[in-house]
């Protein structure tokens, strides 16, 4: 059932309190809980991480607004801290990625089906093809550096197969900037899905950055380094759909009403008995400050936040797999290459392309992408199985190059 | 190629900066706890949440109870089938991850070499495929129970937790062969106890055939760690200056509690000028090492 956005007031700010051991909770089960919950986990602190930079940025430029600012963060802060602390110990980085790309997948595919507009929608599928491509690499990562297979985490939800080939998704920065929505014409929902997988792209990049450099093997480090570029560009190329012309405080609401809209859709699609009250009690603060802010909105730019805000939240998003959709748009749309905003078939980028010279440059001394998964292809408990079965001697890397 | 054990840099050590160590050695008077109470109270809430806690996995329940029936292990019922399944999943994955350790040794050896007495390529492909064939058995041994071989289970993952460090170690490019062994002969010992335990369990349960099998693998294992002892007796005795015998000789004694056994340290040399040198590591040819001084 949609939830009313504008009468629902949700938990007052003065009463969003914790302690510390609210915020270490006991962390979900890395082999019982359901795929979705992982990624459900991950995508939630990711909307906070982004709810805690938009808000230092915001209080860099507008002095009025620090106090206010400063108040609602610290629960953002705490809120991002429960949330990322039910990831875990046992649960390595290169698994925890394997989950932030399975995000990546299946929310992306869901605001691409649910989006109204046919450009935004394109741009989504577009950046999809490119973390699918994502997950088969670190598969192939996992089952040659660890000898595991990724779908123990996956849980069958989603496919492990190449997508455009990260190699390729190398891109000058004037090619990953995109068309905005119009702030006065655009439907509330591309607003929020622009806000909601920019902030998933951004956390993705963050945590390639650091986790990146916990690798011992240079090839895991090298692809870390490969693939968290590429999520830096797409979070220019998300980034750059909101319309820069929105101010502050528009902003800030619209922030504020993805958070609540993101919390919405896990409480409804949660099965976990201890995180479904989390996605519901932090549903009632982002509703708190929801509030807040659009008193706030109202009081400073004279403006009905009523113009831009939907009385009614959309339809969740969908947490399920979404594998149908993601193997049309493999079939139809994976030989899409931008040319400044616009996506075209790659037969059709000019020669001149600054990405041509971009990429040529990055991958002149090799692509950890393509090594890490050469002749690689998934296998129910790794491509060990086959080389089991059917037994070969592991020869050195020359002769690998040679056969 | 410099070697680790060529004296360099290292900083960690206070001897490093007196001075400031000095100033340092201040803070132990200086300091004044906040609250206290002794490192015991540090593990309260360890304690305080495991009471709470539910274990941190559960054993999957077996894909096909027909399938069970059908097998030579149809006198497993309930609990003992899940113990036996949880154990095996165990074996299975940190026979598939040994697999790519070996692969990494492998790596090692094309770039360092080996030594005397160190390991040859053919012994770590055998291991290697051994590990694979091992893998291969149990893949099966899960089938044949039912249960489902692409199951991470609760050992099997706190097995996993449990050795990251040696995949560091061995993924690591600056870590040489003998280092990489030396993290090998972990997952060595607890290869050779795992299995071990797992074909008493067979046997205890009455599955003959299938306690034959781990103890075939067992032989294996076992012939996985004596190579592995030796090879790294090998190396340290190489790069001490004695033989490799006499180290090993030196060990037995320490292990079987003998009086022979030289207090301070088991590699020292032995007494007499008789000592055949055996040849140094390959990577460690450039250390210059002194005399040791003739005993009286």
């Amino acid at each position: 059932m949609s939830l009313e956005l504008l009468k629902e007031k949700g938990t007052p700010l003065d009463q969003q309190r914790f302690t510390w051991q609210e915020l270490a909770p006991e962390p979900y089960s890395k082999l019982n809980v359901d795929a979705f919950t992982r990624v459900r986990v991950i995508l939630m602190n990711g909307v906070e991480s982004d709810a805690v930079r938009f808000s230092h940025a915001a209080a860099r430029v507008n002095r009025g607004l620090v106090p206010v600012l400063a108040n609602l963060r610290r629960v953002e802060q705490h809120q991002q801290t429960l949330i990322n602390w039910l990831h875990p110990a046992d649960q390595t980085p290169l698994e925890t990625a394997l989950g932030f790309e399975q995000v990546a997948i299946e929310v992306t595919a869901s605001v691409a089906q649910h989006e109204p507009d046919a450009y935004l929608a394109q741009v989504y599928r577009f950046g999809m093809l490119e973390d699918f491509d994502h997950l088969y690499r670190f598969s192939a990562l996992y089952d040659r550096l660890e000898g595991k297979d990724a779908n123990a985490l996956l849980q069958s939800y989603t496919d492990i197969l190449p997508g455009r080939p990260t190699s390729a998704e190398h891109r000058a920065p004037v090619d990953d900037v995109r068309q905005s929505y119009d702030r006065k014409l655009a439907h509330p929902l591309s607003k929020l899905n622009a806000l909601l997988i920019t902030a998933a792209e951004h956390q993705t990049r963050d945590y390639y950055m650091t986790i990146g450099p916990m690798f011992a093997d240079p090839l895991a480090r090298q692809l870390y380094a490969e693939i968290a570029s590429i999520e830096e560009q797409h979070v220019t190329q998300y980034g750059s759909l909101s319309d820069p012309d929105e101010r502050w405080l528009e902003k800030w609401l619209l922030h504020e009403a993805m958070e609540v809209y993101a919390y919405h859709s896990c409480a409804e699609a949660e099965t976990h008995p201890r995180l479904k009250p989390i996605w519901e009690r932090f549903l009632d603060y982002e509703l708190g400050h929801l509030h807040l802010v659009r008193r706030l909105f109202e009081d400073i730019e004279r403006r009905d936040a009523a113009e831009f805000l939907p009385d009614r939240l959309p339809a969740p998003l969908d947490f399920k797999s979404h594998r149908d959709f993601v193997r049309r748009v493999l079939t139809r749309e994976l030989d899409l290459r931008a040319v400044g905003t616009e996506l075209v078939d790659k037969a059709e980028v000019p020669r001149a392309s600054p990405s041509n010279a971009y990429r040529e440059q990055m991958n002149s001394a090799g692509s950890p992408s393509e090594t890490v998964a050469a002749g690689w292809r998934w296998m129910p408990g790794t491509e060990l199985t086959l080389d089991a079965v059917t037994p070969k001697r592991f020869g050195t890397v020359k002769e690998g190059l040679r056969s | 190629m410099k070697e680790s054990t060529t004296p360099g840099a290292n900083r960690s050590g206070m001897a490093v900066s007196p001075l400031m160590a000095r100033e340092m050695l201040e803070v132990t008077n200086l300091t004044t706890p906040s609250a206290r109470g002794t490192a015991a109270d540090a593990l309260a809430p360890r304690i305080e949440y495991a009471r709470r806690a539910g274990p941190a996995a559960t054993v999957p329940p077996p894909a096909s109870l027909k399938e069970l029936a059908k097998t030579a292990l149809k006198a497993l019922r309930g609990h003992k089938a899940t113990v036996l399944a949880d154990k095996l999943g165990e074996r299975l994955a940190f026979e598939r991850s040994g697999a790519r350790l070996y692969e990494g040794i492998l790596a090692k050896l094309d770039v360092h070499g080996t030594w005397r007495g160190g390991p040859s390529r053919a012994q770590l492909e055998r291991i290697h495929a051994d590990e694979l064939k091992h893998f291969l058995m149990l893949h099966q041994t899960i089938q044949e129970m039912g249960s489902d071989p692409t199951a991470v289970t609760p050992s099997a993952n706190v097995a996993a937790t449990a050795s990251a460090g040696l995949l560091t170690v061995i993924s690591d490019p600056r870590t040489n062969l003998r280092e990489s062994l030396e993290a090998i002969a972990i997952a060595e010992l607890v290869d050779n106890d795992c299995w071990e335990r797992l074909a008493a369990l067979a046997r205890a349960s009455g599955m003959k055939e299938l306690a034959a099998r781990f103890d075939g693998a067992l032989q294996d294992e076992q012939q996985h760690l004596t190579w592995v002892r030796r090879w790294l007796a090998a190396a340290l005795a190489s790069a001490v200056g004695v033989t490799a015998s006499a180290e090993e000789k030196v060990r037995t004694q320490l292990a079987s509690g003998s009086r022979a056994a030289p207090r301070r340290s088991p590699i020292a040399r032995p007494r007499g000028g008789g000592v055949k040198r055996v040849a140094r590591p390959v990577a460690s040819a450039k250390v210059r090492r002194k005399k040791p001084a003739r005993r009286r």
